[in-house]
Order: C-alpha cells, then sequence, then structure tokens
C-alpha cells in the first residue's frame, strides 16, 4: 500500500532522494532548492542513508563533485535552483560529455539580474543544449515520481546521460499538497544497483577519464552522446510501464488533457499546467473544445510525438516561462514550431505568450483570456503577431 | 627507512610513463613522477589533474601516461573533483561496497598548474581542504599561465616579462609581487603542507611527497616547477635553476607539520638574487643599465620573506 502524505516539493524530493539512498549528495544553498539538501542532511546526521554528504563551497564545486563521485563508480545527486545551475554550466556539459548519469533536483528560479528568487524557467532554458535529460513536473507528486524514476533511466547502458528533474520555485517546491509515496523497499528493488562499466575506484582496472579529446575523435563522441539523447525516448517509456505497473501513476514524454477531441489548446510546463486544467475544465463545461498539452520531457525533446498530437488542432498557444530575449520567440514556442514544420503536413496557427517572468503570479483569468484569442484565432485562422506577453503590465513599465 | 635515490629508481615502479609530451626541460614531469613514486607498493591512487600544460600532454585520447585511474574535468576545480572521488571511496567502504586487503590503500592525489590553483582555482582548493578531504593537493608551480601562452598569474614573480605583463618603455613587467600560496594553505591549519622543488637526488620531493600522501587529512605541497619557455633558460638547465632557487631563498624549503615550521634547507651562504635571475630570459630588462634599482628591490622582497619564515619557525618551535 502506498503511503498518504502531505508534503511540499521540496520535502518530496528529499524523501524520494532518501529512498534512493544514494552514495554522495554534494550540494549548495541557493532558495529555493536549499531545503533539499538541508532535509537531507538530517537523513545523514540521522543515519537513515549510506550517502557522504559533501558540504560544497558552490555549485560548481557541488557538480564538480558529483563529477568526480560518478565518474568513481558512485550514485551522486544534487539540487539547486537559477543562478546556481548557471554557475553550474561549464561542469553541466562536462558531466554529459563524460556520460556520468548523474541526478540533479531543479527548482525553477529566475537567473539574475537583477536579482530575483522566484519562479520562471530561465535556469532550466539556459541549459537545454548541455546534454542533459530535463524532466518537468506539475506539482509535488511529479517530482517526486519524476525522482524515483531518473535512474533507471539515466543509467541505462543505451543512455547513460545525467538528468535533471525540474519543479516550480515555491509554487511547486514550498506548498504542501497530498502525495502518494511509495515505500521504502519497493523503490529500492524500483532504483535497483548501480554497475558502471568502467569506474575509476575499479581496482582491477584503472581508469583515464576526461582526456584531451581532439579533432580525431572529438566529432564521433559528441555523435555518440547525441545518440544516447535519442536512445533515451525509448528507455523514458520502458521505465514508466514499470512506474506505472508499480503505482498505477501513468507517465509519457508529455500528458495530453483533452486534447483528443480539442480544437484548441495550449502547451505548457509545470505548475501552470495545473491552472490551465482548471480553465479547459470550465470551457468544457459551457461546451468548447479547449485542450492542453503538458510537456514532461523537454530533452530529449519528441518531436514527432508533439507535431502528432497537436496535428488536428485549429490554433495551438505555447507558454513560456521564460523570455530567450531574442526578436524571435521563446524556447519552448520554437521547439514546438520547429516540431510541426519538420514532422507535421499541416500548418496550424501557433502563437506564444511569454508570461509568469520572476514569478509573475499566473491566473485562470489569464489563461482563459489565451484561449479567447485562440476561438479567435481558429476561427480566422490568422495569427497578427505570434510573440505576445500576458501578465504583463501595459506597455511593459 | 632512509632515502635511497638509486633504491627508489630501481624498485618502486614509475606510475607516470614515457610517452608524454611536456617540453624538454620543463619542470614538472619529474615532480609528477616522484610524487607518484612516493606511493607505496600495492597502493592504489585516482589522480585529479587541473586543466593546463600536465593534463593537455599526458592524457590525449586514446592514450595516457597516468597507471593509476585519473580524471581531468575543468581548469578551477582540480580539488572539487578530488574531494568528489574520494566522498564516494569513503561512501563505497562505510557500505562494503569497496573491500581492501589489509594495509592495502587508496589515495587521492590532485595537481594543478599555479594558474589553476593560485588563481581560478582557490576557490574549490580552499573548500576541499577546509572540509578536510583525505587527500594532497599538489601545485606544480611554473609562475604563469604556460599552456596558454606565458600570461601572468598571481605566483608570477615582481617584474617578470610575461605575454599580459610585457617588459615595455613605461612599465617594466608585472608590478605586483607573487601571492604566497603556502601560507594561505597553512591558514587552512591543515595537518601537512610544505615547500619543495626537485633538487639533484629528489630527497626533498620524496620525503615531502610520502608525508603528504600518507598524513590522514588534506594535505597540501607547493611545488617549483620551472618552464623553459616561459622562464626562458636553456633546457638542460633545469636542475641549475631549481638549485639557484633554494640557494637564494626565492624558495625556501620547509615544511608545516600541524603549525610547526621546519626549514628543510637553509644554505651556508645565501645567493645575491641576481644569482637566481639572470639565467632568465624573462628578467633579461632587469640588468640594464638604470634598472639596478629592481633587482634591489627584489632583493629585499625575498630577504624579507626569508626572515619572515625564520621568524615562523623560531616562534612555533618555542
Amino acid at each position: 500500500m502506498s503511503i498518504r502524505e502531505r508534503l511540499s516539493g521540496n520535502e518530496a524530493s528529499a524523501i524520494a532522494m532518501r529512498q534512493i539512498n544514494p552514495d554522495v549528495v554534494a550540494a549548495f544553498p541557493i532558495t529555493p532548492s536549499t531545503e533539499i539538501p538541508q532535509y537531507f542532511s538530517t537523513f545523514v546526521s540521522n543515519g537513515q542513508v549510506d550517502t557522504e554528504f559533501v558540504a560544497v563551497e558552490s555549485e560548481h564545486s557541488a557538480m564538480s563533485a558529483c563529477i568526480g563521485a560518478e565518474a568513481a563508480g558512485a550514485r551522486a545527486m544534487t539540487a539547486t535552483s537559477a543562478n546556481g545551475l548557471s554557475f553550474m554550466w561549464e561542469m553541466l556539459y562536462i558531466a554529459s560529455g563524460s556520460r556520468l548519469p548523474i541526478v540533479l533536483s531543479l527548482v525553477n528560479r529566475a537567473v539574475s539580474g537583477p536579482l530575483n528568487i522566484h519562479n520562471d524557467h530561465s535556469d532550466a532554458m539556459g541549459v537545454r543544449d548541455a546534454g542533459w535529460i530535463m524532466l518537468f513536473s506539475e506539482n509535488n507528486q511529479e517530482a517526486y515520481d519524476n525522482l524515483i524514476m531518473a535512474h533507471q533511466i539515466a543509467e541505462n547502458k543505451d543512455v547513460m546521460l545525467p538528468l535533471m528533474v525540474c519543479q516550480d520555485g515555491f509554487i511547486t517546491s514550498h506548498s504542501i499538497e497530498n502525495i502518494e509515496l511509495i515505500e521504502d523497499d519497493k523503490v529500492k528493488d524500483f532504483v535497483g544497483k548501480y554497475q558502471p562499466e568502467h569506474y575509476l575506484l575499479n581496482h582491477a582496472e584503472p581508469v583515464a577519464m576526461g582526456p584531451m579529446d581532439l579533432q580525431a575523435y572529438l566529432f564521433e563522441h559528441k555523435y555518440q552522446q547525441a545518440e544516447a539523447m535519442r536512445n533515451a525516448k525509448k528507455v523514458i517509456l520502458d521505465v514508466a510501464d514499470r512506474f506505472e505497473k508499480m503505482t498505477g501513476r501513468k507517465y509519457s514524454f508529455f500528458e495530453e488533457y483533452k486534447l483528443d477531441d480539442a480544437e484548441i489548446a495550449i502547451v505548457c510546463m509545470n505548475s501552470t499546467a495545473g491552472t490551465s486544467k482548471a480553465v479547459v475544465d470550465e470551457l468544457r463545461s459551457n461546451g468548447i473544445k479547449a485542450g492542453l498539452l503538458k510537456i514532461r520531457v523537454y530533452r530529449p525533446f519528441p518531436v514527432e510525438e508533439v507535431a502528432k498530437a497537436l496535428s488536428h488542432l485549429k490554433a495551438v498557444a505555447v507558454l513560456d516561462k521564460d523570455d530567450s530575449v531574442n526578436a524571435a520567440g521563446a524556447p519552448l514556442f520554437t521547439d514546438i514550431t520547429s516540431a510541426m514544420y519538420a514532422c507535421s503536413n499541416v500548418h496550424i496557427p501557433i502563437v506564444n505568450y511569454i508570461y509568469g517572468i520572476g514569478g509573475r503570479d499566473t491566473t485562470t483569468k489569464e489563461i482563459s483570456r489565451v484561449y479567447e484569442d485562440l476561438q479567435e484565432i481558429a476561427k480566422t485562422g490568422k495569427v497578427e503577431n505570434p510573440f505576445r506577453y500576458f501578465g504583463l503590465r501595459k506597455g511593459g513599465k | 627507512m632512509a632515502y635511497n635515490l638509486k633504491e627508489v629508481m630501481a624498485n618502486k615502479p614509475s606510475r607516470f610513463t614515457a610517452g608524454h609530451r611536456m617540453c624538454a626541460g620543463c619542470g614538472a614531469p619529474p615532480v609528477a613522477r616522484m610524487i607518484m613514486r612516493a606511493l607505496h607498493e600495492g597502493d592504489h591512487a585516482v589522480v585529479s589533474n587541473a586543466t593546463g600544460c600536465m593534463e593537455v600532454s599526458t592524457c590525449i585520447y586514446p592514450y595516457t601516461a597516468w597507471t593509476d585511474s585519473y580524471i581531468h574535468t575543468a581548469f578551477e576545480c582540480a580539488a572539487a573533483t578530488c574531494s568528489g572521488v574520494e566522498a564516494a571511496y569513503k561512501s563505497f567502504v562505510k557500505q562494503g561496497k569497496l573491500i581492501e586487503k589489509d594495509g592495502e590503500k587508496t589515495k587521492f592525489i590532485s595537481f594543478g598548474g599555479d594558474g589553476g590553483t593560485y588563481d581560478i582555482g582557490i576557490q574549490a582548493l580552499s573548500g576541499a581542504m577546509e572540509r578536510g578531504h583525505d587527500m594532497t593537493y599538489v601545485c606544480y608551480d611554473n609562475g604563469a599561465y604556460m599552456n596558454t601562452g606565458i600570461q601572468r598569474s598571481s605566483a608570477t614573480p615582481k617584474f617578470a616579462d610575461t605575454t599580459t605583463s610585457p617588459a615595455g618603455k613605461v612599465i617594466p613587467g608585472k608590478m605586483q609581487s607573487r601571492k604566497d600560496l603556502t601560507q594561505i594553505m597553512v591558514s587552512h591549519h591543515l595537518p601537512y603542507v610544505a615547500q619543495t622543488i626537485a633538487l639533484a637526488n629528489f630527497k626533498d620531493l620524496y620525503e615531502k611527497a610520502e608525508k603528504a600522501i600518507y598524513t590522514e587529512g588534506a594535505t597540501f605541497l607547493n611545488v617549483l616547477a620551472p618552464c623553459p619557455r616561459g622562464w626562458g633558460y636553456p633546457t638542460e638547465d633545469l636542475m641549475k635553476i631549481n638549485k639557484l632557487a633554494v640557494d637564494t631563498c626565492y624558495w625556501p624549503l620547509y615544511e608545516v607539520i600541524d603549525g610547526v615550521y621546519h626549514i628543510t634547507f637553509k644554505p651556508a651562504k645565501k645567493l645575491p638574487i641576481e644569482e637566481f635571475l639572470r639565467p632568465q630570459k624573462r628578467f633579461k630588462h632587469m640588468f640594464k643599465p638604470g634598472n639596478e634599482w629592481m633587482i634591489e628591490e627584489f632583493q629585499k622582497e625575498v630577504d624579507k620573506r626569508w626572515q619572515e619564515l625564520l621568524d615562523l619557525e623560531a616562534i612555533t618551535n618555542k
């Protein structure tokens, strides 16, 4: 029997880490993810885990120590947010390029500057090409479930890539909601043991890692990494199947909420999906065929599947909690439009909304207005300005 | 057992093999080889290397010059990477995932140049040392960013001509004195900190390496490792330059054990600093007529730091 609890996203993530019982955790405090290493430290202090906790002096060293530990043959985990992730940036590429399946819990927060501690997705979007598998979570339950599935995906022989589980800072990380936890022994069995092929502490076979990798080899090594990311798609689904058998909770690349017969739909990630579902239900009760596609797997990006899921719609709005500041549309929008162009034969009007920057509240009222816009677009088939904002004061002042 | 170079060379295998691509006359490879030789037979090591000359010349895919496990990640985080490996080891031993024979040990050694240690890596180094990981950090100090083409670092001596502190018509080389990293490490209250160099029979280097590696906790070695390209000396003169660095007290040899200073070599006759400066092209401009003040100032700084060291030895041995 699963365990019913009431937990914040951070508490749920820390509990997942306790149940996973990694060999090493190296972390540095940063709002709003601080609580994760904080709760975890008490598990270490009370002897509830076998983990060596390394209280590093920076996030750069947190990721460096995780790389060292993972290369040594250990399971290594960390948690961070915003500038912490930015400070790790160099090491994120080294982790994935060295094919080390480190797992990171990312509590999404706006990257400075100016300084802001609240939620948006600029931290995650800044590392979307770092070669990490990226899973997004609507609520505490998904943050927990994604962490429990993480190692089985990342450590698969055909994958061997690091993985980050994202959840919205404060909105998810600090809100207490109902959750179903899995029993410790079931998690232990599900997560299994990590047995890398080559590792530094294998005294029978010393190994050199992180070489100088020049013109004759780097291209192939990068190709292999890209192949691993492609391979991850199947593995993510396999692990989701096993997870469903254990818990009854179903996961895929994305969640389609009343999308089958929908005419208009929103695409978004993390907690905004919860807000949008309420709006979809309201619209449905008024006979409006509204739907939602919530991205769970952002890297690898499921291009064919997304294109297929959206191609029957009359109008789509992509909500980005980040601005690429490129005068050309935010990250999720460009990913979705590129998927539609490459993998679908139909042309659907798609519009981008940038919203919620720096923790600006996102309300059902605002989401309703997006659906109103979509109804209008569906009628005319035209998008006058595809690059829009909501929740922004008039004129941006 | 008293140190004997012949015995060490004959009986202990080299763990740093020939075939690496470091320059002739470089001070770093003999240092790395001797430090690795100080490991006891049967013991294992994991080496973590900062980006720099040593890394780009000893581990070029698909080759490695290291017979022990080796990891390089980036420039500034050899110490942090090493601390992660050491944490994994501790965790494995605690969980019974790694079982070692009686007396068998696994040691953790980081190597970084002065750029990766004094400058960009000082935060990660300070953190790892403060946390007390059971590891030895070795700085091979060649006094500039040699790998990228001789740029000044905080270890570069005053007046040295480098590509980012060129001796010009108005500014005569680097205008700042060098940082004293060994003292900074002493201030971390580590169980063992030493400053050493490769002298003719390697005794000082070997003995300090052995002590550093086999002292429990975080330990630090600062080793002067001349660079023929950056310093401008003939490759065959490496050992002469090393000896002059010590005989002029430019690079004093000492160790600090639990806070107590021991100067391990006091020259019977302290040579004037010109002896060390003259053979090196990076100081050539100091010998032009009218620049005598530069040599005087350099000498004063050397004398001051040497006296401070003598005082520290006297105070801590009271």
